[in-house]
């Protein structure tokens, strides 16, 4: 359905005048830095890390909003990533996101309903009158009665009701793979399952693939089928999310598993040293080295591959024992 | 006691109407202890702790009840006499790092003044309790030459605990102290605050996420549209709630090592303006009755306080 | 322009927070009656203006609540049907020059590159010069008509619409939902019309009121050097000077008059545009 092969995104850094005079060199932060996976259909995958791992450029450059520096993303087969911009646009109807910030994702001078509108115009799909019907009937499947929901304005609705604007705008095209950039993460606790829940009804009904970008690996064990852990700009660890979960291999995967509060009380701490490292200069060898506790002098020298299994990992000296 | 809150009740005065964000709330807390406030945005948690404070702003208003801090009543001080009492015998930490540091200013001057403005030391003094208090909190002491815009959201948050704790408060109270940032951090911050109630000072978290409430705290306290729904023992609470609300939102959160129903909660919050009559929650209560069309009591079940018709 | 606004802005300081909304009232107030004055003329004028009388240069009176002129023409009939001449000359060169700015300045923010670059460079150039002087450079290569200050008008006040119209599709085009509109596959002219232009509206109206403002200065100066219309009509700007000569004479009321309304009108739209910008909170980033 997907493949991504060694992606990579590398932002030029902005410079002060003087730096740019005293320096000839160009500096880049290296946001992904050779990212590949292959997604099924019907498959969810969860993309988790830290702020700053590059989960959510990836995520934007599968869906077109960015251009890779590098690499290649196959779409059922078909190489899209350096397809022209008219192309790319018609590539939308089949590829989808659903934001992080609902508060900020829909135009304040555009009824919620017309959102839904532009989405089957755009594409063709529909007719002005036969739109709105399509859009009325949308409303309702999301929670928002087209009859009371269709005329209001974004401000007049809250943070998890946007979010289901958001979802129906995605979803009216019958995507084939949607990319849920932390959908939930501003929305009120009490909220988010029924968004969850919402974006899995429509996982079964049109059996999309879903990229699941999150930083909650609480959240990403119940949506996701396999899950992938990023580290400055790399995946560390892929494979069943019950797998990564209960039988981490990677060190940081396990640091990560360590430190999300959970209602268990946690019988296996495993540590991380000091704060993530800088993006612009990443540490030789195995870039996680400088914060494991495990780290030898091979990791300092070697990069370790991420073999491409069922569980994979990129680690010369993997865990052993879960949690 | 080292905090008593008793019958608080703290309204916004907006043009559409009177919001009641905290209403008619009693929580007391003891030296040495680590109670969290659990609730959704807008619930009136961290209206709560504004209060304790003193920082309700126009059109904010503390309408009535009493809060008694280490035998002082707070509510009849002066703002002067407020204004030595934040910092010195209660420190604060605020979710947003970034809006509550001066850009301008090093971090070692931002602390030592502070320092400075409470205790009668010299400047060279407050410079080297700043670098202990970074020690403390986990950062190098040389940071005290750093300006806020070098250090990471994590860091920025670890100098603003140095700089709530630099006055040896009794009474930490920290309001969403890692919401905006990543669990790694998080878990950091989560050991100091442990290490501070260790010290036997008393701390308040206020935060949405229970897990992390249940994972740290002696005491739970939950609130819903400004009231306090239930309150007791951390982990009673957790393993067995008792009020519909708590009950829903536990459930409807996942947990990263439990197989578990997720069951969302129906409905929403509702609008404080024109809150739903009798109990809050009545709208999206799978146990609502009759009876729930009058305000329910505050009754306490097995040393727990519930606000909830079903135990009254 | 700015003395204009800073008066708007100092007359209604005292009052709190509804602040914007009296300016916005009492300017809609001065130029409706304006607006009055220019569509009644007839009705509203005592007298011919343009016909000459016995009584010339009297002092404000019953008869002649302005006073006449030097050929006995009534000066508030005058000025009645002179501000049909003000309101058509600025409000068509405001609107040429907004159909023109609000175009360019979209196309240029929401494109960037080297067009943007080049189109800015043009527009700052222009901008560059003091409008008054570049619109009498204007009409007096053009000639002196009602159309050609229409024109040197319009041409004036192009590149402020630029300018904010442009800042203003900057910030815009790099909000959530405008990526949102890419993402569903919406074309670049799709995302400038029903993404950002309807979200430019408010910043329009706000500049559209403060020009008109600046520029019925910039038409009084064009009128009172002879480049909009010549004798008879009757023109607040002409009456200026044709009043002039007689000042130091201790005639003052041929020119107070005429100049108080251009004041007062321009005062009008600045508090309409200053109120607001007040409540739409914008302009605060200038």
């Amino acid at each position: 359905m997907l493949r991504v092969e060694n992606l990579k995104k590398y932002f030029p850094v902005q410079k002060s005048a003087l730096e740019v005079l005293l320096s000839r060199r160009r500096d880049f932060i290296r946001a992904v830095d050779g990212v590949s996976f292959e997604m099924k259909r019907g498959e969810v995958l969860s993309l988790v890390g830290e702020s700053g791992c590059g989960k959510t450029t990836t995520g934007r450059i599968i869906v077109g909003l960015e251009r890779p520096t590098g690499g290649k993303i196959y779409f059922k087969d078909r190489e899209i990533s350096s397809l022209s911009e008219e192309e790319q646009r018609k590539m939308k109807k089949y590829i989808q996101m659903v934001f992080q910030d609902p508060y900020a994702s829909l135009n304040p001078r555009m009824k919620v309903g017309e959102h839904l509108v532009e989405s089957l115009t755009i594409h063709g799909i529909a007719g002005n009158e036969e739109a709105k019907e399509i859009a009325m009937s949308m409303l309702d499947r999301v929670g928002l009665p087209g009859e009371q929901f269709y005329n209001r304005m974004p401000y007049q609705l809250s943070g998890g009701q946007r979010q289901r604007v958001a979802i129906a705008r995605a979803m009216i095209l019958k995507p084939e793979f949607v990319v849920a950039d932390e959908p939930v993460s501003m929305i009120d606790v009490s909220l988010r399952a029924a968004i969850l829940d919402l974006l899995m009804s429509f996982k079964e009904e049109y059996n999309l693939s879903m990229l699941f970008i999150t930083h909650d690996l609480s959240v990403a064990r119940i949506v996701g089928d396999r899950i992938a852990v990023m580290y400055l700009g790399k995946i560390m660890e892929m494979g069943k999310t019950r797998e990564v979960i209960h039988n981490p291999k990677h060190p940081y995967t396990a640091a990560l598993l360590s430190s999300v509060p959970s209602f268990l009380k946690k019988e296996r701490r495993v540590e991380i040293i000091g704060d993530i490292a800088n993006p612009i200069d990443i540490p030789s060898g195995c870039r996680y080295h400088p914060r494991c506790p495990f780290a030898r002098e091979k990791c300092k020298k070697e990069e370790p591959e991420l073999v491409c299994e069922e569980h994979s990992f990129a680690c010369h000296f993997p865990l052993e024992g879960g949690f | 006691m080292l905090l008593d809150i008793e019958n608080l009740t703290t309204i916004f005065r907006t043009r559409r109407g009177v919001v009641r964000a905290v209403d008619n709330v009693s929580i007391s807390i003891k030296k040495g202890e680590f109670v969290s406030i659990v609730g959704e945005s807008g619930c009136g948690k961290s209206t709560l702790a504004h209060s304790v404070m003193k920082l309700i702003d126009h059109p904010g208003e503390i309408l009535g009840g009493k809060i008694t801090f280490d035998g002082l009543d707070l509510l009849s001080l002066s703002d002067e006499e407020m204004r030595k009492i934040r910092g010195d015998k209660i420190g604060m930490v605020f979710q947003n790092p970034m809006t509550s540091l001066d850009p301008l200013e090093k971090v070692g001057d931002q602390i030592s003044e502070t320092i400075m403005e409470h205790m009668n030391v010299t400047k060279k003094e407050a410079w080297q309790m700043a670098r202990e208090m970074l020690e403390k909190v986990g950062l190098q002491p040389e940071r005290v030459d750093s300006y806020p815009h070098q250090l990471s959201g994590g860091q920025r948050q670890r100098v603003m605990i140095a700089m709530a704790i630099s006055l040896n408060p009794k009474l930490l109270i920290a309001d969403e102290p890692t919401t905006a940032l990543d669990v790694i951090v998080q878990e950091k911050i989560m050991d100091f605050l442990e290490d501070m109630k260790r010290e036997g000072r008393a701390v308040i978290l206020i935060t949405h996420d229970f897990a992390l409430a249940a994972e740290r705290s002696d005491r739970i306290a939950v609130m819903y549209a400004g009231w306090l729904v239930e309150m007791g023992d951390a982990e009673a609470l957790t393993n067995d709630p008792l009020h519909p609300y708590t009950k829903g939102l536990i459930q409807s959160v996942p947990d990263v090592w439990m197989d578990k129903e997720i069951k969302p909660l129906p409905g929403f919050p509702p609008d404080l303006i024109n809150p739903p009559e009798g109990c809050r929650f009545r709208p999206r209560c799978p146990n609502a009755s009759e009876m729930c069309m009058r305000e329910p009591p505050e009754v306490e079940v097995d040393g727990r306080v519930v606000k909830c018709w079903l135990y009254g | 322009m700015a003395e204009v606004r800073n008066l708007a802005t100092t007359i209604f300081s005292f009052l709190p927070e509804a602040e914007g909304r009296y300016m916005v009232i009492s300017g809609i107030a001065i130029i409706t009656i304006v607006a009055l004055m220019a569509v009644f003329s007839p009705f509203i004028a005592p007298y011919d203006p343009i016909k000459s009388g016995k009584d010339v240069l009297q002092p404000p009176s019953p008869e002649h609540i302005m006073g006449t002129d030097n050929l006995g023409r009534d000066i508030f009939s005058r000025i009645v049907f002179g501000s049909r001449v003000v309101l058509s000359v600025v409000l068509s060169a405001s609107l040429v020059s907004t159909v023109i700015g609000v175009p360019i300045g979209l196309i240029s923010g929401y494109f960037g590159g080297r067009l943007d670059r080049v189109l800015s460079m043009l527009m700052d150039s222009m901008y560059a010069f003091p409008g008054l002087i570049l619109a009498i450079a204007i009409a007096a290569v053009l000639g002196p008509s009602v159309f050609n200050a229409v024109v040197a008008i319009s041409v004036v006040y192009v590149p402020t619409y630029f300018r904010m119209i442009r800042g203003q599709t900057l910030s815009i085009k790099s909000q959530l939902f405008v990526e949102a509109a890419k993402a569903t596959g919406a074309s670049d002219w799709r995302i400038m019309r029903k993404y950002i232009f309807p979200n430019l509206i408010p910043t329009l109206v706000v500049v559209f009121s403060l020009s008109v403002a600046d520029a019925i200065l910039t038409e009084a100066g064009l009128s009172f050097l002879g480049f909009i219309v010549s004798a008879p009509t009757p023109d607040w700007g002409f009456e200026l000077a044709s009043g002039r000569p007689y000042l130091p004479a201790g005639y003052w009321w041929m020119i107070t008059f005429p100049g108080l309304m251009v004041m007062l009108l321009s005062l009008g739209f600045a508090l309409v545009g200053e109120g607001l910008s007040e409540i739409y909170a914008i302009g605060r980033e200038r």
